[in-house]
């Protein structure tokens, strides 16, 4: 299973910040649409850094006046992005063993799209679910016949 | 009218494009609802029910086709139709069914294969796999297609489910058909192959092929075939022994097990072989004057870890011609839009959110209208995995109903619905007429010592169904 399968079912919204706004124009973004990072692009739509809820408690813990930060400041640059050819399972490694929870995925260098960890935990959940399922029917049957 | 429907009174009315596995798990999941009261009615293209249960799936696999038992059960719900021979754009519009369903749920599944975009694809005797499939498990759409099994040697580009199966089916015994319900054409048309050696071509290496453990074993049970692995491809690379001790993954350390083993052994003189290749990729079909395939130029691959772990395959300057007189390709499947419904091309799926079908312009959903299945997702997973992909979306059909947000048909009758149907295709075909071509079929296979024997065509079907009384009764 690529994950190409995980975002064909996430319509083709990507919610993006530019560097220089704030962190209180991310947490709304963040609220607004439920979800735990969003992805920053430059003027010319490159991918540029990533901001991240845990991010941003980060700077909250050690800087009460955090919000007119510029996202920038705090993002993280050095983000993994995938393709939407990769593999579910070694994706789901990769986010395991690097400790991050979004993977931005682009295609021919655009972002198209950003899949969570719950992304990955659901379509294996449900690749599992499908083969037990169908690993049942046929138990049955055997046993029927 | 007042309050939402799903009372007895005012039913809650829903049309399901496709008859297979992903619309029945639909419907069953609307039927288990308590509280609310929901007319099905189910439509195919084709005249049977079951879409790729009944002409996907391998004739010799007839225990994964015990699942339209459950489907059986499905359809003797009260409030369930069948019409058979019914296509969304040809006989019905998108806006017949606005005016007379409250939903529509499109499950149509991945019907076109991918190409592989290399010179020489068109050559006669090049296919694409899709076909060959539909052929031998008799859809009424393909029965007049033919296939050189005149030729010696064979590939099949791909290492997928449907990739395995056809090579499978190129390889089996006429005694081993002949258990099976294939069709009677290809039956008699395989029973006179004269392959000898088929191909089966990866482009990554053993961890990475798609092909699930009991498909690979079953490979080595063939009777009339030996599989043949050569052992420097069986042997995992760098990256992929790595990769594997990392994750610990025991499928696919027991995949590479019985490949070895295949590896390790020598043929032992079947009629056939089945020679399983890996690491490598088609580049160019080559042909003869007559403009017939007459061999496949391979380059071979050496794979490269992407920052997200994924092995990927990337050509080296080693090529290779496999001489072949037919070549079938599995690279791939994609769906094909529908005639006014939303379609996301770059992913050939309906443009969704979780199921809900989304504009093209605002991307916002579009009232009433969802979607399930390969025509949702991209074609992955077993027959089994539409079951939480189809309830996903329900739910959704679920919460849009509690809000209010379901479409104001003019006619939300079953009659109207029926009357509408039979006036713009008088053939259709009823879950009561499948149950007699089923019966049929059963008994003209009891006589041959088969499942089945299928029909396939047509003028039989409407002329079976003639016989016993007419189309089309309920």
């Amino acid at each position: 299973m690529t994950i190409s399968t995980i975002l064909a079912r996430k319509g083709v919204k990507v919610v993006t910040i530019r560097p220089e706004q704030t962190l209180r124009e991310a947490l709304a973004l963040l609220a607004q649409h439920s979800i735990g990072a969003v992805l920053v692009t430059s003027a010319s739509g490159a991918l540029v850094g990533i901001l991240s809820e845990r991010d941003i408690v980060r700077e909250a813990v050690k800087n009460e006046r955090f919000f007119d930060l510029a996202v920038s400041s705090i993002m993280t640059r050095d983000v993994i992005s995938g393709t939407p050819g990769d593999d579910v399972n070694a994706v789901a490694a990769t986010m395991t063993s690097k400790r991050f929870r979004h993977l931005p995925v682009l295609d021919a260098g655009r972002v198209i799209g950003v899949i969570s960890l719950g992304d990955i935990v659901k379509a294996q959940r449900d690749e599992y679910l499908g083969a037990i399922d169908t690993l049942e029917t046929q138990i049955i049957s055997e046993r029927a016949s | 009218m007042t309050g939402a429907p799903g009372t007895i009174e005012r039913p809650l009315r829903v049309a399901i494009i496709g008859a297979g596995p992903t619309g029945f798990y639909a419907a069953d999941q609307l039927f288990r609802q308590d509280n609310l009261v929901v007319e099905v009615d189910m439509f195919d293209r084709v005249p049977m029910p079951f879409g790729l249960v009944r002409s996907g799936v391998a004739p010799d696999h007839q225990k994964i086709k015990s699942v339209t038992a459950a489907f059986d059960k499905i359809a003797g719900h009260p409030r369930f139709r069948f019409y058979g021979c019914v296509e969304l754009g040809k006989h019905l519009t998108v806006e017949d069914l606005r005016a007379h369903y409250h939903q529509i749920f499109y499950a149509t599944g991945a019907q076109t294969d991918r190409r592989m975009g290399i010179p020489g694809e068109d050559l006669k005797g090049s296919h694409p796999a899709t076909e060959f499939v539909a052929w031998y498990n008799g859809h009424p759409d393909y029965q007049d297609h033919q296939f050189d099994l005149g030729v010696e040697r064979a590939a099949v580009v791909g290492v997928g489910n449907v990739a395995i199966d056809v090579a499978r089916i190129l390889c089996r015994t006429p005694e081993e058909l002949a258990k099976t319900d294939i069709s009677e054409q290809a039956l008699e048309a395989l029973s006179r192959s004269r392959i000898e050696e088929v191909y089966l071509l990866g482009r990554r290496g053993p961890a990475q092929a798609a092909f699930t453990n009991p498909e690979i074993k079953e490979l080595g049970e063939m009777a009339g075939a030996d599989v043949v692995v050569d052992p420097r491809e069986a042997e995992l690379d760098p990256l992929s022994r790595a990769a594997l001790a990392q994750t610990g993954d025991r499928a696919t350390t027991k995949k590479v097990e019985i490949l070895s083993s295949y590896a390790g052994k020598a043929p032992t003189g079947k009629p056939r072989r089945l020679t399983i290749r890996f690491l490598v990729s088609p580049v160019e079909l080559v042909g003869n004057d007559a403009g017939e395939v007459t061999g496949i130029k391979l380059v071979k691959n050496e794979l490269y870890e992407t920052p997200t772990g994924t092995l990927q395959p990337r050509a080296t300057d080693e090529t290779e011609i496999l001489p072949v007189g037919l070549v079938f390709r599995s690279v791939g499947y994609k769906g094909v839009p529908l005639p006014g419904v939303p379609f996301n091309d770059k992913w050939a799926v309906i443009l969704n959110e979780k199921g809900r079908v989304l504009d093209l312009e605002t991307r916002q959903p579009v009232r009433g209208e969802y979607t399930a299945g390969w025509i949702k997702r991209g074609p992955s997973g077993v027959i089994g995995t539409n079951k939480p992909d189809a309830v996903e979306t329900v739910a959704c059909m679920l919460e849009d109903l509690a809000n209010g947000a379901v479409m104001e048909p003019s006619a939300p009758t079953a009659e109207a619905a029926d009357a509408l149907v039979r006036a713009r295709q008088p053939q259709c075909l009823s879950y009561d007429d499948w149950r007699h071509l089923d019966a049929l079929e059963i008994e003209r296979g009891r006589a041959a010592g088969r499942p089945r024997v299928k029909l396939t065509r047509l003028k039989d079907i409407q002329a079976a169904l003639e016989e016993r009384g007419g189309a089309g009764n309920r």
